[in-house]
């Protein structure tokens, strides 16, 4: 993955004056240094929120989905608009570590390690909401394909079903290409760390990784497969999660531009969750070398971008509405806007459309107290996105006797809450023990690890060789 | 020659030559590959694009492995819908088809995807040779720099062509900054 197509000269992926062993080091020795006092706060806190999250989840089970705000209509609350949000977040991860691999850009291998462990959290904090959402947690297995009680299978028909198959396929293929990629970087700190104990334990996880190119090979084989696997697994999933809603016949729902609007939906709110934690990680530890602001000024460029096209779904299924003139469909997009939870729809709109729009500047992207603000601004909008398609198309259906407001329980806000200190948990003892940043490939785009970079003889190149041949390319 | 420290006498498992950085590594790949030897292998901390070419290996078999469980998990997953659907315990939902194929592409999508991801990273296990943790390699304390900086090629006493004497001459030649003999 060289960064120097010849032709345009790029900024350098990796900056300050490195070499292989001070990356090791940078990345390899946060994981030997004495932890900070911060993590110990941050892991206490995200403990708390952890066990709020267990007593929320073992009262709803104890008593039912009752203690949730769902009323007659409202059959579906904050859990689908959790899971949904949660899942979309995840899709950031894959979309860096597969379709950035596959397009060769160099620059996703600085963020791709834990962006892909952001993944597997979120899809895990996801995984909760619809296992516990179909209030007899004791019958969950009736969705595995198993016979029950009375030899009746699954209904293979369901998209509810199809769910159940991309999540938890898309958890296991994730968790796989994110243990794949860091079996050499295990190996590395299993030949670093002092201590005799953890040797042998990331010496366990790292299966006898010895560098060999007979390894290698294989390695990057497996890579580029599961690369090539996972680009269309996440367009799949959240395409199964809008089918969700796509498939049944509810207005506002039943709309064929459900699938590409929340795969974009997806993919700009999981790079906001991204720039959220990247610009503190780089912050407390230093990678300012590693996570330089180009990257910053990349992820930028693409909330940019999916957020358009988050905003043009907006509007055409606004004009398609109007266009395909079903009544029932015309009056459930003009409430969003001017009914009861137009609120909503007014913040959703500004927070996702209308703030990304700052970074048409340069200057906005490049600048990281902005990109810091305007990532938190965008997961805001993107869970409202989903409250207003979940809530506002149930709430006000086709019987207006039956019309309701729906607001959410404490327990609705607590288990939500609770979901941050599960994700929160994991992410900081993921930052503890294991190498935040994939060490090799770091060290893949860095201009010494061509063969060509070096003489004939396999001596550094002069500097003033490298000015000669400049001026020899540009005659 | 350095000897690593090894208090009972046990066989030799090769000779390691360590190289400076990844253009004389592969510069003396090449090298010992034309000088005939087969079983020796080139050891960096990260992948050297032209390595492969360099030692005269062949493609990874990888991905004929994940295509055979890729058909399995596509029939599998088909298989197990249309059987379950219309023969183990047919039932009329909504009027709809006992075999509706539209609706099982997802899952026999999923499937398809969930298998071959399992043939991608077991099967590299597998032509990778892990989990072995127990390397000769491991008993230097040198090549302990492989996952950091270090670049090595070893030699193995298992070759055909390997002498002791005329193998590390050889590798003295293609530029090695030391050569050190390892034991099982």
């Amino acid at each position: 993955m060289s960064n120097t197509s010849g032709y345009v000269k790029e900024e350098p992926l990796v900056q300050g004056n490195h070499t292989f062993g001070s990356i090791t080091a940078l990345v390899a020795d946060i994981v030997e240094r004495p932890t900070p006092m911060w993590w110990y706060i941050a892991f206490g806190i995200s403990n708390l929120l952890m066990g709020l999250l267990l007593i929320m989840l073992g009262y709803l089970i104890w008593e039912g989905t009752g203690v949730w705000g769902l009323n007659n209509t409202v059959a579906w609350g904050w859990a689908i608009v959790n899971f949904v949000w949660w899942v979309g977040i995840g899709h950031a991860g894959t979309l860096i570590s597969a379709i950035l691999f596959l397009f060769r850009q160099g620059w996703r291998t600085a963020i791709n390690r834990f962006a892909e462990a952001m993944t597997i959290f979120a899809v895990m904090c996801a995984g909760i909401f619809p296992a516990v959402h179909v209030g007899r947690i004791w019958v969950i297995y009736w969705v595995f394909p198993l016979p029950n009680q009375m030899q009746m299978w699954p209904n293979f028909n369901s998209p509810l079903l199809w769910d159940v198959f991309a999540v938890s396929t898309y958890f296991t293929v994730s968790l796989l290409f994110w243990y794949v990629g860091l079996i050499p970087d295990l190996a590395t700190l299993r030949d670093r760390v002092k201590s005799k104990l953890a040797a042998k334990l990331y010496g366990v996880f790292a299966l006898g990784w010895t560098g060999g190119n007979r390894q290698w090979q294989h390695y990057e084989k497996s890579y580029l497969l599961l690369a090539g696997l996972a680009t269309p697994l996440v367009l799949s999933v959240h395409t199964i999660v809008s089918f969700d809603f796509a498939v049944s016949i509810i207005p506002g729902w039943h709309t064929t531009i459900f699938p590409p609007y929340f795969v974009a939906g997806a993919i700009f709110s999981g790079f906001a969750m991204v720039m959220t934690l990247m610009l503190i990680a780089r912050k407390l530890y230093n990678l300012e070398d590693i996570m330089t602001i180009n990257h910053i000024e990349k992820v930028n460029i693409i909330i940019l971008l999916t957020g358009n096209m988050v905003g043009f779904a907006y509007i055409m299924e606004f004009f398609i509405a109007w266009y395909g003139g079903v009544e029932y469909e015309k009056f459930a997009f003009i409430n969003r806007a001017v009914g009861p939870y137009a609120w909503a729809y007014w913040l959703m709109f500004c927070c996702n459309v209308f703030a990304p729009q700052l970074f048409w500047s340069k200057k906005m992207r490049r600048n990281i107290v902005v990109s810091f603000i305007i990532s938190i601004i965008v997961n805001i909008g993107m869970w409202f996105e989903r409250f207003v398609i979940t809530v506002t198309s149930l709430a006000q259906d086709f019987i207006p006797s039956s019309w309701a407001y729906y607001s959410p329980t404490f327990v609705d806000v607590l288990t939500y809450v609770g979901t941050f200190g599960l994700f929160f948990t994991h992410f900081l003892l993921f930052l503890r023990f294991l190498p935040m940043v994939a060490i090799a490939e770091i060290k893949m785009v860095m201009p010494q690890a061509d063969p060509h970079y070096y003489d004939e003889n396999g001596d550094e190149p002069e500097p003033e060789k490298i000015a000669e041949e400049a001026s020899k390319d540009k005659s | 020659m350095s000897e690593t420290k090894s208090t009972q006498v046990s066989r030799p498992f090769g000779l390691l030559a360590e190289y400076k950085n990844p253009g004389k590594l592969m510069r003396a790949a090449k090298l010992v590959n034309r000088a005939g030897y087969t079983k020796y292998d080139a050891y960096s901390p990260f992948p050297i694009h032209g390595m492969d070419d360099a030692m005269g290996l062949k493609d990874s078999k990888l991905g004929w492995i994940v295509l055979s469980h890729a058909l399995v998990g596509f029939s599998g997953g088909l298989f197990l819908q249309i059987w379950t659907s219309s023969i183990a315990y047919p039932i009329n939902i909504s009027g709809k088809p006992f075999i509706n194929l539209p609706a099982f592409i997802p899952v026999t999508f999923e499937l398809t995807i969930l298998l071959s991801a399992f043939a991608a990273v077991f099967g590299m296990f597998f032509l990778a040779n892990m989990p072995k943790h127990h390397n000769p390699l491991f008993n230097s304390d040198n090549f302990r720099k492989v996952t950091d900086d270090g670049f090595f090629i070893c030699i193995e006493t298992d070759d055909d062509l390997y002498n002791e004497a005329e193998t590390e001459k050889l590798l003295m030649e293609t530029g090695a900054m030391n050569v050190e003999k390892i034991y099982e």
